[in-house]
């Protein structure tokens, strides 16, 4: 195969490949994709094409072969001044679109006529030749027609050979052999000529029927083989023949010889699998995971089938093994058991559920929506243990840094990393053989090399001991983590939000479980709310130090707020007894961001606090008992201690006193003369341009802009309406903290601060008074 | 014979205080004890030589001498799933069948024509580690000889075998519908280990995977087959280190008199029965000074891929040979 058309084929599998490559983790997302990707199969082209869910270009490129089969068909103009160049474009849009995407029946039927009519040089015949690659089929008519051409003898003899070849290899596309098959005597015919005769006799090979073995026809072909002696394709069909008729052919063929007819498929081995699978054709299954059976492996896996994940078989063997031992009462029990094979939609799933029969090889059920539902639910070890071992071996030896510098096996290795995570969010569950990959893996991973995958595969992680699977991967992470850009750590973080956001999910549904199942990890309650709290710390600390290491990056702290936008709900939203805040570095970082959008986050986030921090009491309130998991008061001091800095820096403009002390000797050596009011409201630094452009709706002659004469009622409230109508997309929770000031009645900023914030217990009430009465 | 069976690292068993994992489930504790084997040191300073293992007691000494001298290709190997060692005659059929069917799969000639051949699975008795472990076995294909008068045992065209020797640590995580064997070795055309690969693969739903052999491993091996006593020795000791270079790899092999050999580590070695890390090392920088000393190469900053002695030989890409009885 030349280098260039090597290159195709790696274009037309990249292509394949893309459907499964670009799926999202969302369930709901994921089966929207699915409906209009198979409802637009059906209506374009018919049957023609059902790879059609790729992107839009290819309406473009589809235009473009259109112009190009109607050129061939004109036929080569003679006077054109850029004929050459024009022609190779041509050529070379059929070639694109051939290796991609196959042609429809319709184009081959056209290309197929032109190429051997002979209306182009040799060179071209044999190039569009090479490329009539179907979509899905090649019509019988066509290469009924194509045949006609051939006795007209307007071509080559090479471009006979080679239409012979591909004749060969696309014969299993053929959706009708009826007609050809009446051709057989044309064909037998043109084993005369020396050059075909190996081509041919393969082509028979494929095509005799009983009937056609007639003794005259052996007879040639026996005084062709006294010609040109023991040809190993002559043998071949004669083998046939006699198999068919051991009557008419006396003469012994060697019986142990193995004889195999030159590969004529080469030419197209990858065009050939690309189009296997795509006849594999959107299945009737409700959510198929794609990855289909035929994914194309590279040739030196002569092992298993072409695909990482064995196709679906039902044990069949087990049946015929047992077979003997069974009894009259088994048997009748057996015959009530269903066939995998047969297992198409969820109600058959759900009718059959007692007694489907299982794969013979558990990895299979990676591909198999239906299948993953099944294993969901039965709580089988065995069933579990074999899925275990399987994926276990399999993410090892196929883990790409084992062998290095291989693209393709690259690939292939994070589309079958990207299947298991299609499985694991499918699921919703992690799996533990790929608990186990990482703790072998993380500590050799570069950071680079399926990065999203690794992460996703990190964020599925089951629910344990943090303690005990910190040694083993979040340490590694961590060295990672410092030691890489600042989109890593986003990613990181991101990563680390769903997992936490997994384990909780897992330990709220598991609390309300447990009187029923008994949970695969046996924790205490405490135990596990220990667990998720020094994941959320060990976070903390990630979040503090990277923080300082990317010198409080704005677009980190969005990261980092996010992932504590889910800790600060852990209360109200999972029903789980923890409260874990910020650490002082995050939050003051937030309180003096020079972005609105983070300050906001951040209001957002003490409010959501708040509110699980007043749950929490007032639950302890009605239950009086003391519980286990009473929050310490620690907890409540710290939150009321972020609270008053806070107030103090943006409302009340007393900012150093409580909360962020400083030195007011340090204070004064900096110069700024006005430092108590620096960062409220109307001069903090993130809120310049808001007020800088109140000022001009308000005075738009005025030269000067002076922002200490705004008020801060009337400012509070245009900045709201500003901010939102920015920011309203982006973040519906803008609302908490601008509402309550902006409903503040004149005058009362001084009164609502009149009170005094002590720094008790009870101070959450306090504060739920406090803000109450602003509202 | 016994000494190539490297015993898989054992984790010392040394319990941690753990309070989450109580009555957990296989699939549980075989996480633990992965998670055990991860944190510990993976390969334990030292190992203990088995003195008499089982092997000696009740092996069948011709199937035995059927295993040596050959060239053996290593596999590892996932639990069986099923696997029952009161079948096997009946596996026997199965695999034949499958074997005949695959072969014709894609063959031009040979239509209805009965393929030749023969399966014979069998247990190898006493070839394990411990009481334990269970039983290893093997499978042969014969060839079944044209003729009728001839002798009926035909030529062997291929040999496999499973076996499990000393493999405590990966037997108390396997639950009772699982036999575990995890090494297998092949000796055969590699399309014949394909074929059956795969219907173990599907029959017992088990998987397999290439066992290669690092360096650190190797240096192991090359110590310990030092170590055995032969009477006559049959070949040298040699070791082949690659260095990786473009365009072509370069390859150093270096061979000493066997008896040289087992003159250094005789000056190392200290307890008898036992191996450490340290002996190890210490052989094979006392062969890397040597080498440097006449050659000005740093043989440390290259990779060892063979080793082979009068005992046993091994590639780092999973083959080894045993050429002593």
């Amino acid at each position: 195969m030349s280098p260039q058309k090597r290159v195709k084929n790696v274009k037309a599998q990249n292509r394949i490949s893309q459907g499964s490559n670009s799926f999202q983790t969302t369930l709901s997302a994921w089966k929207v994709k699915q409906g209009p990707s198979n409802s637009k199969n059906i209506s374009k082209h018919g049957q023609n094409n059902p790879v059609g869910d790729y992107e839009h270009a290819d309406d473009q490129a589809e235009d473009a072969l259109q112009m190009a089969v109607e050129y061939f068909e004109k036929g080569p103009v003679k006077t054109s001044q850029n004929k050459d160049k024009t022609l190779e474009k041509h050529l070379k849009t059929v070639e694109n679109v051939a290796w991609k995407n196959g042609l429809a029946s319709e184009e081959i039927d056209v290309l197929l006529n032109i190429a051997l009519s002979g209306k182009f040089g040799n060179a071209v015949n044999t190039r569009i030749l090479k490329c009539m690659i179907p979509a899905t089929v090649i019509s019988q008519d066509s290469v009924v027609k194509a045949v006609s051409w051939l006795c007209v003898d307007k071509c080559s003899g090479s471009t006979k050979v080679l239409f012979y070849r591909w004749l060969v290899a696309m014969f299993d596309f053929i959706d009708r052999k009826e007609q050809i098959n009446l051709l057989y005597g044309f064909f037998f015919a043109s084993l005369q000529d020396d050059a075909l005769c190996p081509y041919v006799c393969h082509l028979l090979y494929l095509l005799t029927k009983k009937e056609n073995v007639k003794p005259f026809r052996v007879r040639k072909l026996l005084d062709l083989q006294a010609k040109m002696g023991m040809q190993p394709h002559l043998q071949a069909l004669l083998s046939l023949y006699k198999f068919f008729a051991p009557a008419l052919i006396s003469v012994s063929l060697p019986v142990r010889k193995k004889i195999y007819f030159k590969n004529s498929e080469n030419l197209w081995k990858m065009a050939l699998l690309a189009v296997k699978q795509r006849n594999q054709g959107p299945s009737p299954e409700p959510l198929k995971l794609m990855l289909g059976p035929a994914n194309v492996r590279p040739l030196k896996r002569k092992w298993n089938s072409l695909s990482i994940i064995p196709v679906l078989n039902s044990s069949s063997y087990t049946k015929e093994c047992r077979k003997k031992e069974m009894s009259l009462s088994d048997c009748l029990n057996r015959s009530g058991s269903f066939p995998l094979e047969q297992l198409k939609s969820f109600p058959q799933l759900l009718q059959n559920i007692h007694c489907l029969e299982l794969p013979s090889q558990m990895g299979s059920v990676l591909n198999n929506s239906l299948l993953l539902h099944y294993i969901n639910c039965v709580r089988d070890e065995p069933v579990l243990l074999r899925f275990y071992y399987w994926l276990s071996q399999t993410l090892q030896e196929e883990c790409i840094w084992y062998k290095v510098n291989n693209y393709e096996h690259g690939k292939e290795f994070t589309n079958f990393l990207d299947t298991i995570i299609r499985a694991e969010c499918f699921l919703q569950e992690g799996f533990y053989s790929c608990e186990a990959f990482l703790y072998k893996s993380l500590p050799l991973w570069d950071g680079l090399c399926c990065r999203s995958q690794f992460l996703q595969l990190v964020s599925w992680i089951p629910f344990s001991s943090f303690s005990e699977v910190k040694p083993l991967l979040f340490d590694h992470l961590a060295q990672l983590f410092f030691t890489s850009t600042i989109y890593f750590k986003c990613s990181v973080l991101q990563s680390l939000k769903e997992l936490l956001q997994n384990w909780l999910l897992w330990l709220s549904m598991d609390i309300h479980m447990k009187p029923v199942t008994n949970s695969p990890l046996e924790t205490t309650l405490g135990g596990s709310m220990n667990s998720v709290s020094k994941l959320i710390h060990y976070v903390g600390w990630l979040s503090t130090t990277a923080m300082r290491l990317e010198s409080n990056s704005t677009f980190l702290l969005h990261f980092i707020l996010d992932f504590y936008e889910k800790v600060c709900d852990i209360y109200i939203n999972y029903n789980l007894p923890l409260v874990v805040l910020f650490p002082p570095g995050i939050f003051y970082s937030a309180l003096l961001s020079l972005d609105t959008s983070i300050l906001n986050q951040l209001c957002f986030i003490m409010h959501r606090y708040r509110k699980n921090l007043t749950a929490a009491k007032k639950n302890e309130l009605v239950q009086k008992t003391k519980s286990e998991f009473n929050f310490s008061s620690k907890t409540y001091q710290e939150f009321n201690h972020y609270l008053t800095s806070m107030v103090g820096c943006l409302w009340t403009s007393k900012p150093f006193g409580k909360g962020i002390y400083i030195d007011p000797e340090i204070l004064e050596k900096t110069g700024v003369t006005e430092y108590k009011n620096s960062l409220n409201v109307i001069h903090h630094p993130s809120f310049l341009s808001y007020a800088v452009s109140f000022l001009l709706q308000e005075s738009p002659e005025e030269r000067t802009v002076n922002v200490s004469s705004i008020q801060v009622n009337k400012f509070t409230f245009i900045m709201l309406r500003d901010f939102i109508q920015l920011n309203f997309i982006k973040r519906i929770y803008a609302f908490p903290f601008f509402q309550t000031l902006s409903l503040l009645p004149p005058q009362s900023q001084n009164e609502v601060f009149a009170f005094q914030i002590h720094s008790n217990d009870f101070n959450v009430n306090l504060l739920a008074l406090i803000l109450s009465s602003l509202i | 014979m016994d000494s190539y069976d490297v015993p898989e690292s054992t984790p010392s068993a040394s319990s941690r205080p753990e309070d989450y994992f109580v009555g957990a489930t296989p699939l549980q504790k075989r996480l633990e004890s992965i998670r055990k084997q991860t944190s510990f040191i993976p390969t334990p300073p030292r190992r203990k030589v088995p003195q008499c293992s089982q092997l000696q007691e009740d092996v069948d000494p011709q199937k035995v001498a059927f295993l040596l001298h050959k060239q053996w290709t290593l596999y590892s190997l996932t639990p069986l799933y099923k696997f029952s060692y009161s079948n096997l005659k009946e596996y026997s059929r199965l695999l034949n069948a499958f074997i005949v069917a695959e072969k014709q799969k894609g063959l031009a000639v040979e239509v209805g024509e009965d393929f030749n051949i023969k399966v014979i699975f069998s247990t190898l008795l006493g070839m394990k580690g411990t009481q334990r472990d269970p039983e290893a076995f093997l499978v042969q294909i014969l060839s079944k000889s044209q003729l009728p008068s001839e002798n009926r045992e035909g030529k062997v065209l291929w040999t496999g075998w499973f076996c499990c020797i000393f493999g405590d640590s990966l037997l108390e995580t396997v639950s009772e519908d699982f036999t575990c064997l995890p090494l297998f070795l092949a000796n055969g055309a590699e399309s014949n280990t394909a074929i059956i690969g795969t219907w173990f693969q599907k029959t017992f739903d088990c998987y397999f995977s290439p066992l290669t052999i690092n360096a650190f491993n190797l240096s192991w091996m090359a110590a310990m087959w030092t170590a055995c006593k032969v009477d006559h020795y049959v070949a040298t000791t040699e070791f082949l280190w690659s260095v990786p270079c473009s365009p072509q790899s370069l390859d150093i092999s270096y061979a000493i008199h066997p008896e040289d050999a087992k003159a250094l580590w005789d000056s190392i070695h200290k307890t008898p029965g036992e191996v450490t890390q340290e002996e190890v090392d210490l052989f094979m920088d006392c062969l890397y000074s040597h080498f440097h000393r006449h050659f000005k190469i740093h043989l440390s900053a290259t990779r060892l891929v063979r080793v082979s002695t009068s005992v046993a030989s091994a590639h780092t890409d999973g083959k080894i040979k045993d050429s002593v009885s």
